[in-house]
């Protein structure tokens, strides 16, 4: 295995090419071999690396403890309800409603992240968590006295996405074989997905992303070096909120149907999961978390037909069994790895037994004192 | 009238009841090395972190080339050409010394979020520009060789050096150095002073808290002295080293 990474490094053209291939074919892989449901979920992997990918740039990046992300993520869906659905009339093709989406969720980052630019840490992570939870409640009752969101029962016939006369909401029959919407939105994910992740990988790299190391560092000294620190923390927000906003805005189109029981903290807390057991501030671990939250607990459901059919009937009901597994995996990474599975150089370091040379200087010195 | 590059006017700043500085005025000349001393508690670092915007000033105003910048952010000041560095050295300990040195560059450079996606022509330029710029500075202070180490893992008068590279990135008329030798034998402090002396020889002002009095007076050509938040000497460091209430500062008893 590990020969055949080493010489697909020294390919990168090759690899490029096979990754290229696995991916194209990745759903009909899915789909042939475990069954159509897989499918489903590597739409919702695709979905979930695109939140991870937009929450990292918040808490990876800049440093800022956000645990109310899963709001832009409401943000974008409802709009796109709001704007593709028989709720208001309106049928905005989707190539509209999505960048409207993105946008409206990173003008709300903005709001929302401009009253806690003084806050840090186990604060700001309190106020964001407030914020994400006001949109979910706002989006319950905001049923009346102007029926804006429909409440509880949420918005459902939203309008799939179309590319001029194909609908993606409809399965495609061709030459005896039946492929349904899932696939179709499987490319139309990955598009998204491959797009945010270039996009990230740029920003770490580039004078904004050492301005959000910098700020993650030490932010009176980044100030101090001439870095606008509200503007780039205010961008920071912005920047992960549209990636939140426009998976949202996917995740209605995909759904047909979303309600506030989709934005819970919960979904919050499981994003930021993702980045900090996959490797926080790391593009490939983050990638690697969501994909691993996601399908595991899918994986999981096996368990309970197994119990069926060894036992005759289920005993550990497999989603409890999801949340202990998860716990466990949890609690174990931060023994054994706690700076993720793929950590960033910048995190490996952080979280290295070994301290400072300066640091290791100080120490001995008390012990001088002593 | 030839306008000092810094004047602090009556600057007072106050914690709660407890007055910090009180009336402090001094002014620093274009291409002069200034020394600012005192015993600790005078208020040295105070009054740096009035100057440089991360405290607010009670009272008083503060100049650069005549502009008053008491109310401006850290950022603005620093772009205007005022850096300084830490007492307690505040380097991004797990970046490299290089990556160190390049945020410095932050000030002088423009790439914005689209620039930096795309990565057009003049992106790429300005990034190249920046690294050569950093390792340029690198080598000036002497820190040629350890570019690709952690700023963590460099050894104390090291992370000294590198804190100036950093500053000196952004491109300072105006540098304030918070005791720069702390910690320092003999040897390091010695090859700190030729690199001041470099530094003011490529065109920049310094401004340094230093307790090293055989350094400073050695080396400012003007010298103030803070005690409890009030000046109270000024002048060429010969003359100020032999004034009784500096003395009386220093060593107690009566002024």
């Amino acid at each position: 295995m590990k020969r055949v990474l080493d010489s697909l490094r020294r390919r990168p053209r090759l690899a490029f090419a096979l990754l290229t291939v696995l991916l194209a074919a990745l759903p009909f892989i899915m789909g042939f071999g475990l069954g159509n449901s897989w499918v489903r979920v590597l739409d919702f992997v695709l979905l979930y690396v695109l939140l991870a990918i937009g929450l990292n740039i918040v808490v990876g990046y800049a440093g800022l403890l956000d645990l109310g992300y899963i709001a832009f993520y409401a943000l974008g869906a409802y709009l796109y309800a709001w704007l593709a659905s028989p709720h208001f009339g309106l049928h905005l093709p989707f190539w509209v409603v999505l960048p409207i989406g993105a946008a409206f969720a990173g003008l709300f980052g903005v709001l929302l992240g401009a009253p806690t630019l003084r806050l840090r840490g186990d604060y700001l992570a309190i106020v964001t968590l407030g914020f994400g939870e006001i949109i979910r409640i706002f989006m319950n009752n905001l049923n009346a006295p102007f029926n804006l969101t429909n409440g509880p029962q949420g918005m459902n016939l939203i309008d799939p996405v179309r590319i001029a006369t194909f609908s993606f909401g409809k399965p495609l029959h061709f030459h005896g074989l039946t492929l349904p919407p899932t696939y179709f939105y499987y490319y139309l994910f990955l598009a998204f997905t491959l797009l945010a992740i270039f996009i990230a990988l740029r920003l770490q790299d580039s004078r904004i992303g050492r301005a959000w190391a910098a700020i993650r560092e030490d932010e009176v000294a980044a100030a101090a070096m001439g870095i606008n620190t509200r503007n780039l923390k205010l961008l920071a927000f912005a920047m992960g909120a549209t990636f939140g906003g426009l998976a949202g805005g996917l995740f209605a189109a995909f759904q047909g149907f979303i309600s506030p029981e989709s934005f819970t903290l919960w979904e919050s807390i499981l994003v930021l999961c993702m980045i900090v057991l996959g490797g926080m501030g790391n593009i490939p671990g983050v990638i690697l978390g969501a994909i691993l939250l996601t399908m595991i607990p899918e994986a999981l459901r096996y368990i309970g037909d197994l119990q069926r059919a060894t036992l005759g009937h289920v005993v550990v009901d497999p989603s409890d069994l999801r949340m202990l597994l998860f716990g466990v995996a949890l609690v174990s990474m931060m023994l054994f790895r706690p700076a993720g599975l793929l950590p960033s150089r910048q995190r490996k370091r952080e979280f290295a037994a070994e301290n400072g040379v300066a640091e290791q200087e100080q120490a001995s010195l008390y012990d001088a004192k002593a | 009238m030839r306008v000092a590059l810094l004047t602090v006017d009556n600057v007072t700043k106050r914690f709660g009841g407890l007055a910090a500085l009180e009336d402090v005025s001094l002014s620093v000349e274009a291409g002069e090395i200034y020394g600012l001393i005192g015993p600790n508690g005078a208020g040295k670092t105070t009054l740096f972190n009035c100057m440089t915007g991360l405290y607010t000033v009670t009272s008083g105003a503060v100049r650069l080339e005549g502009a008053e910048v008491q109310a401006l952010k850290p950022h603005q000041i620093v772009k205007r050409g005022f850096a300084r560095t830490f007492q307690n050295i505040r380097l991004f300990a797990n970046m490299t010394a290089l990556e160190n040195v390049m945020v410095g560059r932050h000030a002088r450079t423009r790439a914005n979020v689209l620039g930096a996606v795309l990565r057009c022509r003049k992106t790429r330029v300005e990034e190249a520009g920046i690294r050569e710029r950093a390792l340029e500075l690198l080598n000036y202070v002497g820190l040629g060789g350890k570019s690709r180490g952690l700023a963590s893992h460099l050894s104390y008068g090291d992370q000294r050096r590198l804190e100036i590279a950093r500053a000196l990135s952004t491109e300072p008329k105006l540098l304030a150095l918070d005791e720069p030798v702390a910690g320092m034998n003999p040897n390091e402090r010695q090859q700190m002073g030729e690199l001041f002396r470099k530094l003011r020889e490529g065109g920049v002002t310094l401004l340094l808290i230093e307790h090293d009095v055989k350094l400073v007076m050695g080396l400012c050509d003007r010298v103030a002295v803070l005690d409890y938040g009030r000046k109270i000497a000024e002048g060429p460091a010969e003359e100020v080293r032999n004034d009784p209430a500096v003395i009386a500062a220093y060593l107690g008893g009566e002024a």
